[in-house]
């Protein structure tokens, strides 16, 4: 999707989703005319108006709790946290009720609502820079994707919105000015989308979850990276290109589910695995991954499995700091060699 | 308190009270079986009773459409009955066989039946009031008149979810029947060691909804008020916060034997139980001779045994039922 922002695949994704399904509703604090804290929902309320699209107070259990009555009933509520941070406080509603009221009644009911989370470092501080993922993933009863790219944004969001049950979309912040792969810059317009009611009836670009996508073909080492460290992984595997060595990047999309085969059939391939996250290293998505490779590619591995993620300390607010403490391209460069050298 | 007319309460208790009655024993029974099954180790999980409090849920049950909506609480096989659940399929549930309302994967706490408009208990308290407001939202948004009755306790109350949701309902005019059964204690800690207010109801007037304080032993009152703000919530002026006073005989959960309690109250609240005062008044009122009040009695403890026998004789729920509802990754099991 040249030319979109990721903000604008989003918004685009959320504008074809409700005016394909009138049950598709936006809940969320400022979502209206205020166009949302990362303007990810701005213009929605002029075309489909307050009912659907609402602003709610500073009530995350609510807004929450809101999606999962509403989703009860067959509607296809798209709940936003201003900052993933935020889900903290609402956080029964999502990991208790959503997640397990399939389960608890038996399969019968159905929860089918989103949760948008604006994860990532942006330079706000330990309690608006967290990337909470794994929280999730160790939920069962929940699904989580992680998109990198606009066009990746806006199929898997369609797709989000479709499925019968509780989804998790992590946005990363940092993205949402992104214009293409790799570049970075947060003051592009949100642009309208314009699609014609026929091309809405269409079900182009839709991704399924649990199909990962390999960002770049190579043969020495894999980098399994979600998020802004796909962009990272891509630039540190420019780097090594120059030094003769082929890195292979694979982003799995979602997290739950995971698309094991694509990330075992690339480690079979190069014999090397680089995995790369900016959740905190401990217990994160990453370590999800790299046991799992271990687990069940250890045959094909030449080297341990190198797990790359953000140190376990609550994030400090600059951006230097920060940045010394989450993976550098640098890090992952220097990761890379260690596989292949060592 | 809210007290009825004498006219009002010999029209109710003529057109309504059999009914009321039946539901209040059909729940008393089934919980008291369940604590003999229990108490005689037969009875697998957890579970926490409502007996005392059977007025409550037989008021706000019959004023309820087929088709409105309930949430309930963790105390919540009474609100399951009075809405119409068949004993059967809960009791099984509680068995933890195939055959319960949801499979017996979810047990005492976790009793959904979506068909009888049933969102479900929960074992969070408190968590149940938020996700009524959502579905009110679409009843409001689908343009039907449906009525969502959300249940929670004097302890919910000071749940921030609640309060968060009591003043979604506000903003929004949303069709909701908040009911507060009020049973004095959040587990071991008395109402007013918790409450700078007097009354929970109290704190209707700061979310700007009407707010009213009933004798929650009393199935009468209850169904009038309860029917009063469903006609309000389904004409579209709104939520109503109805805290009903009652008392909970056994203690919080399981073998609690609530201790905590001074010397002499379960024995005043027990003067005043709920199905004794209702059959006494059909009897005086003569809407009912005793031998049809023996029959109802009867007719229920038909019902309990039927449904144990249901239960005990159905399969037991199948693991593999519930490893289909993982979320697996491409091609394989999480778990393989």
């Amino acid at each position: 999707m040249p030319g979109l922002t990721m903000s604008a695949a989003i918004n685009q994704a959320l504008r074809e989703e409700m005016r394909r399904d009138a049950r598709v509703l936006i809940l969320g604090q400022d979502v209206g005319r205020f166009g949302g804290a990362f303007l990810v929902t701005r213009g929605l309320i002029d075309e489909f108006g307050e009912e659907r699209v609402r602003d709610m107070p500073i009530s995350e259990a609510a807004i929450i709790g809101c999606a999962v009555g509403a989703a009860m009933m067959g509607w296809r509520p798209v709940a936003e946290m201003q900052y993933s941070d935020f889900v903290a406080s609402g956080f029964d509603q999502i990991a208790n009720q959503a997640a397990k009221i399939h389960l608890m009644s038996g399969g019968k009911a159905k929860v089918p609502l989103v949760l948008r989370l604006p994860i990532g470092a942006i330079e706000h501080g330990a309690q608006h820079d967290q990337c909470p993922e794994a929280w999730f993933l160790h939920t069962p009863g929940l699904k989580v994707a992680i998109p990198s790219t606009p066009a990746d944004a806006r199929g898997l969001l369609k797709t989000a919105v479709r499925d019968e049950h509780p989804v998790v979309f992590c946005e990363h912040k940092a993205l949402y000015g992104t214009k293409s792969v790799g570049g970075r810059s947060g003051d592009e317009p949100i642009a309208q989308a314009e699609a014609s009611p026929d091309e809405l009836d269409q079900d182009g670009g839709l991704i399924p979850f649990g199909v990962a996508d390999i960002k770049r073909a190579g043969a020495d080492v894999t980098v399994v990276a979600t998020a802004l460290m796909v962009h990272r992984a891509l630039e540190a595997a420019e780097q090594l290109a120059a030094d003769g060595i082929s890195i292979e990047v694979v982003d799995p999309r979602t997290l739950v589910p995971l698309d094991l085969d694509t990330i075992l059939g690339s480690v079979e391939k190069t014999g090397r695995a680089v995995v790369v996250t900016e959740d905190a290293r401990t217990g994160g998505s990453g370590a999800e991954i790299a046991a799992l490779i271990s687990e069940e590619g250890f045959s094909s591995l030449d080297h341990p499995v190198i797990r790359l993620g953000g140190a376990d300390v609550p994030l400090p607010f600059s951006g230097p700091v920060q940045q010394a403490l989450l993976p550098s391209v640098a890090d992952i460069v220097h990761a890379c060699e260690r596989t292949v050298r060592s | 308190m809210v007290a009825l007319t004498a006219s009002q309460r010999a029209e109710d208790l003529a057109a309504a009270g059999p009914d009321l009655l039946r539901v209040m024993l059909r729940i008393r029974h089934f919980e008291e079986s369940l604590y003999r099954l229990f108490m005689s180790g037969n009875m697998p999980g957890t579970m926490h009773q409502a007996i005392g409090q059977e007025a409550v849920a037989a008021g706000v049950g019959l004023a309820l459409r087929p088709d409105d909506l309930m949430t309930s609480t963790h105390r919540g096989h009474g609100h399951a009955i009075a809405k119409g659940l068949p004993l059967t399929s809960l009791m099984a549930e509680l068995f933890g066989r195939s055959t319960g309302s949801s499979g017996g994967f979810g047990g005492s706490l976790h009793i959904f039946d979506l068909e009888r408009g049933f969102l479900g208990s929960t074992g969070i308290v408190g968590a149940g009031v938020p996700i009524a407001v959502g579905a009110a939202l679409t009843a409001k948004l689908g343009g039907s008149d449906r009525v969502v009755a959300t249940f929670f306790g004097d302890g919910a109350a000071n749940q921030g979810a609640v309060h968060e949701a009591l003043n979604l309902a506000a903003i929004w005019q949303l069709p909701v029947v908040f009911v507060c059964e009020n049973n004095r204690y959040a587990v071991s800690m008395p109402f007013a060691r918790a409450f700078a207010v007097e009354h929970v109801a109290d704190r209707a007037a700061g979310y700007g909804m009407p707010g009213l304080t009933i004798d929650g032993n009393d199935a009468l009152v209850v169904l009038d008020a309860a029917r009063t703000a469903v006609a309000r919530a389904r004409a579209g002026e709104g939520p109503t916060l109805i805290e009903c006073d009652t008392y909970r005989y056994k203690g919080h959960s399981r073998f609690e034997p609530a201790k905590y309690r001074p010397d002499g109250e379960l024995e005043m609240w027990m003067n005043r139980d709920p199905i004794d005062r209702l059959r006494a008044e059909l009897l005086t009122g003569s809407v009912l001779p005793a031998e049809r009040l023996d029959a109802i009695q009867q007719d229920v403890e038909h019902e309990v045994a039927a449904a144990i026998e249901y239960a005990r004789s159905s399969p037991m729920a199948d693991p593999a039922v519930a490893m289909a509802m993982a979320f697996t990754t491409r091609g394989r099991s999480c778990r393989d």
